[in-house]
């Protein structure tokens, strides 16, 4: 994308007011999506963005610029802008020759997105739209989509880190509306992965569109959600997000260092149920989260957050790892290159526990069963959280009996985490989500067995 | 966008485009190119100093009521072709779609507004940063149980056009910026957090010491919160909260929701949906408005809708598109996300008209209830189509007519439907918020509060 003796040459651009660290993040990213709705195309629409951000980090100060403009007369004043911003340092200019470029693994596609015709597309969401509305005769609405994003990404920093990579990642969803003597319901299930197009064979979107029609077609008898607190059940691959939101931003080092996390100096202690061992993996082969390198070039990896419910690490990127003399951690993602890169999650997931998922209900007297988890968010520094159900029950003497209306669920990371009380064996990764921090949004995955929690304050209207 | 005098290069570029328009081909090109700037201060420092700068192309082409869009981040005259060449493309996958055209003059006059501040334009860098680190220091001298998480000055500026083959020739610009402070304070218990924010059209305008009393005031009162009994209970909506809810009633009126079969609200035009002392207008020609705007993301005036007048549900908001389908007229409010974005219809600037009585003559005629100062989860708890309607929330309780003990770590729950029946009173108090929804507080009886058992 960028010679490598211009990127040397904006580097020391960057530092020419002294500061110790310069990067250059260029990207060049191009996406089709076709949008299907009311019985008809919705829309077909294409994009291409492609631009650079040159960050510079002089002691506690970071300035940063970014261009559209990819020549070496645009770089050098997003360079020269950056080096402003970021003010006078004492560090000496070291010229670092970024003379041997490492590239990523890429993502392994078998099949391009871009080999497959939008006239396929169309197709496919027609017969997505037909066999929702064929559920039931209460289906007045169907919304699908169908999208692929291609992304080549460059890193070079004045620590020689030099690297590049292409992500390639597919995308669909449907949603559904059903119409009912007590108004509407809705249902919605996705799809996603770091892939190619290849995945749409190995999943049938036809059961991912009947699922999501069900679904509404069930929650028009549902009943309301209790209201207070209950021993709650979260089926395998959906429940996530609880511990996203339960733990996982409430680990990434940058809310540590300001004091404004939950965990900050617990490191070694005890901060969840002795069952909960927690990962955060950007290297698992074709999951939403997934990435050869970080958006600031370093590898990405498995590691080890809480272990048997001792919090071991935190997560991080290259301001926090500098300023604790510590390696990072490969975290350092960004939604584009006009943004800032910090401190965030890729696919995180608990590991399987020994319970018999079936056992898990049937010794529930009396809860709430959760099929399928909406998103949520996270207070971290006061650790308390929320998340939706979107698709949950009542169980009653140890079954699963009415569906539920939605509300969100509400509780204090630290001590759900411990109020875990049973973990299923039965470990699956969940749907794409997106998740936003501080107005950046990035791709992440979540997994988790079937477990339950001993009690959680559910948001209903019932009594 | 503010209307004003045109920008000849962009134009030149727009027409380039729209020219090449054959038979009965409609083509529309939106152009946006504009800067921001974010500061950030930790501890007197800057954190990180980001000095932005964008532009981009949407281009919509529509023929034999097939639509296809395509966008660039550029405005390279080159690139734009190929985006035209791209949406054309993208036509033919389409469907015919019979109410699918663009936008045409519609005689409506633009509110003239003054919607650009030179003061902005020209405030200096360092002066910027000055500014965020006054407001830490100043947050932080009020009260020695606050630590300041970040404190942020951002400011952004750009023009826009919109130039169609229906007739649509239409240029603005804007630029608009926001002080906030993100605050922590401790106790045995656990750590709470507020903020603070102060707008204005330029930083002259700030009311820095009210934004550092806010940030202090929010975390500060929360010190101690227990979370509250579960109870059927009257709740007062801080304006901030009210904003919120205001943003989501708005978004069951969009008339893309009402023509697509997505609205609580699609057959209840002329009823009674609401307590009749809850009057809803959108309304972006308020120049108090941070939203405000002279134009819709079509190029059509902006323009004054009741939507609730005295509960009654007087209509919807309309792009073209949704009004030309729902049989209407538009209400020129086609909203659209940048470049990348394809217009819809959606609230632009939303107030409640005031009732007379300040928040603490409220709470001083309510027996049992809770002041609700924060939510979170509006996008995981509340489901606009079905109405359900659950979020977390932050609060003081309110006995006997005064505020007592603050409280946490519960829900407030109830249906869009139901809580708008429910309003007993619209405070006195208009708060104008950086977001698309001013605030007043708002009593609401009847809402399930989830807390201990």
């Amino acid at each position: 994308m960028i010679d490598s003796d211009v990127l040397d040459r904006v580097l020391n651009e960057a530092r020419c007011h002294g500061a110790g660290f310069a990067e250059v993040y260029a990207e060049d990213r191009r996406n089709t999506g076709v949008a299907y709705d009311d019985g008809r195309v919705d829309g077909v629409s294409s994009g291409r963005d492609r631009g650079a951000g040159v960050r510079v980090i002089n002691g506690v100060t970071t300035g940063y610029a970014h261009t559209s403009d990819l020549s070496e007369r645009g770089l050098l004043a997003a360079a020269r802008a950056a080096a402003d911003a970021a003010g006078s340092g004492t560090a000496g200019v070291v010229t670092v020759a970024l003379d041997r470029c490492t590239p990523g693994g890429g993502t392994r596609v078998e099949v391009d997105p871009n080999s497959v015709s939008k006239a396929r597309r169309v197709e496919m969401l027609t017969e997505v739209d037909e066999i929702a509305r064929s559920v039931n005769g209460a289906v007045t609405q169907v919304s699908a989509g169908l999208s692929d994003s291609y992304r080549s990404v460059l890193v070079a920093n004045s620590d020689g880190v030099f690297v590049t990579d292409e992500v390639t990642r597919v995308l669909f969803r449907v949603s559904v509306v059903a119409d009912g003597d007590l108004g509407m319901q809705t249902g919605a299930e996705s799809l996603g992965f770091t892939g190619g197009w290849e995945v749409f064979d190995r999943y049938a979107l036809t059961d991912l569109a009947t699922e999501a029609a069900e679904q509404a077609v069930r929650k028009l008898r549902a009943r309301p959600a209790p209201s207070g607190q209950l021993p709650v059940v979260i089926a395998q691959g959906t429940g996530g997000v609880l511990f996203h939101e339960a733990c996982g931003h409430g680990l990434e080092a940058d809310h540590i260092a300001k004091g404004a996390s939950v965990y900050a100096g617990r490191m070694g202690e005890l901060v969840a149920s002795p069952l909960v061992t927690l990962v955060d993996d950007g290297t698992i082969d074709g999951e939403w989260g997934t990435r050869s390198f970080d958006d600031e070039g370093q590898a990405t990896r498995r590691n080890v957050l809480i272990e048997n419910g001792v919090l071991v690490d935190y997560m991080w990127d290259h301001i926090r790892a500098r300023d604790e003399q510590r390696a990072p951690s490969g975290n350092g993602r960004r939604q584009d290159y006009a943004s800032l890169p910090m401190v965030r999650m890729t696919n995180t997931f608990v590991l399987a526990g020994d319970d018999d998922p079936a056992d898990i209900i049937s010794s529930t007297e009396h809860g709430v069963y959760v099929a399928k988890l909406g998103g949520g968010s996270v207070n971290t520094a006061s650790g308390d959280f929320v998340f939706g159900m979107r698709d949950a029950y009542l169980i009653e003497n140890g079954q699963i009996t009415e569906p539920l209306r939605e509300g969100n669920l509400i509780g204090n990371g630290p001590q759900v985490l411990s109020d875990i009380d049973m973990l299923g064996n039965d470990f699956a990764m969940g749907g794409p989500g997106t998740c936003g921090k501080d107005g950046q949004g990035v791709p992440v995955g979540t997994g988790q067995p079937t477990l339950r929690v001993s009690s959680m304050t559910i948001g209903g209207t019932a009594a | 966008m503010s209307a004003t005098e045109s920008n000849e290069e962009l134009f030149a570029l727009a027409d380039s485009l729209i020219e090449t328009a054959t038979g009965g081909e409609q083509i529309e090109v939106y152009i946006s190119r504009g800067s921001s700037t974010e500061v950030r201060v930790h501890n007197g420092e800057v954190e990180h100093f980001v000095s932005a700068m964008s532009s981009g192309i949407g281009i919509r082409v529509i023929n034999d009521g097939r639509t296809g869009s395509a966008h660039a981040g550029t405005l390279d005259a080159g690139i734009a072709s190929a985006v035209l060449a791209e949406a054309r493309e993208n036509v033919s996958f389409s469907s015919v779609d019979e109410w699918a055209a663009l936008a045409e003059p519609d005689g409506v006059d633009v509110t003239k507004q003054d919607l650009w501040s030179d003061e902005l334009e020209r405030y200096p860098t360092s002066d910027k940063v000055e500014l965020a680190q006054r407001l830490e220091r100043m947050t932080l001298d009020l009260d020695c149980r606050i630590r300041v998480d970040d404190t942020n000055f951002v400011d952004g500026g750009g023009e826009g056009l919109v130039v169609t083959t229906t007739g649509i020739r239409r240029y603005g610009r804007s630029n608009s910026c926001y002080l906030s402070v993100s605050t922590l304070a401790d106790d045995t218990d656990g750590t709470r957090t507020g903020f603070g924010f102060a707008v204005g059209a330029h930083p002259g305008e700030f009311d820095v010491e009210r934004a550092a009393r806010e940030g202090v005031d929010r975390a500060t009162r929360l010190l101690g919160a227990i979370k509250p009994t579960s109870r059927s209970t009257t709740v007062v909506l801080d304006p901030f909260v009210t904003a919120q809810l205001l943003g989501i009633i708005g978004s069951t009126l969009s008339g893309d929701a009402v023509v697509r079969g997505r609205s609580l609200f699609a057959d209840r035009v002329g009823e009674s949906i609401a307590a009749s002392t809850f009057t809803l207008v959108d309304d972006p020609t308020d120049p108090r408005a941070y939203t405000a705007t002279d134009l819709d993301g079509e190029g059509l005036a902006a323009r004054r809708n009741v939507l609730i007048d005295e509960g009654e549900l007087r209509g919807f908001v309309h792009s073209s598109y949704s009004a030309r389908r729902g049989g209407a007229a538009t209400t020129g409010n086609a909203i659209r996300g940048g470049y990348a974005g394809s217009p819809s219809a959606g609230c632009l600037a939303l107030q409640l008209v005031p009732g007379e009585r300040a928040q603490s003559d409220l709470i001083a005629s309510i027996d049992d209830g809770v002041l609700i100062e924060g939510v979170s989860g509006l996008h995981s708890g509340v489901n606009t189509v079905s109405g359900d309607f659950s979020v977390g929330a932050t609060g003081m309780s309110i006995r006997h007519g005064a505020l007592a003990e603050p409280v946490r770590e519960f829900t407030i729950a109830s249906t869009i439907q139901r809580l708008l029946n429910d309003i007993v009173e619209v405070g006195g108090d208009l708060e104008w918020l950086p977001m698309r929804a001013s605030g007043s507080s708002l009593v609401i009886r009847d809402v399930m509060v989830s807390g201990s058992s």
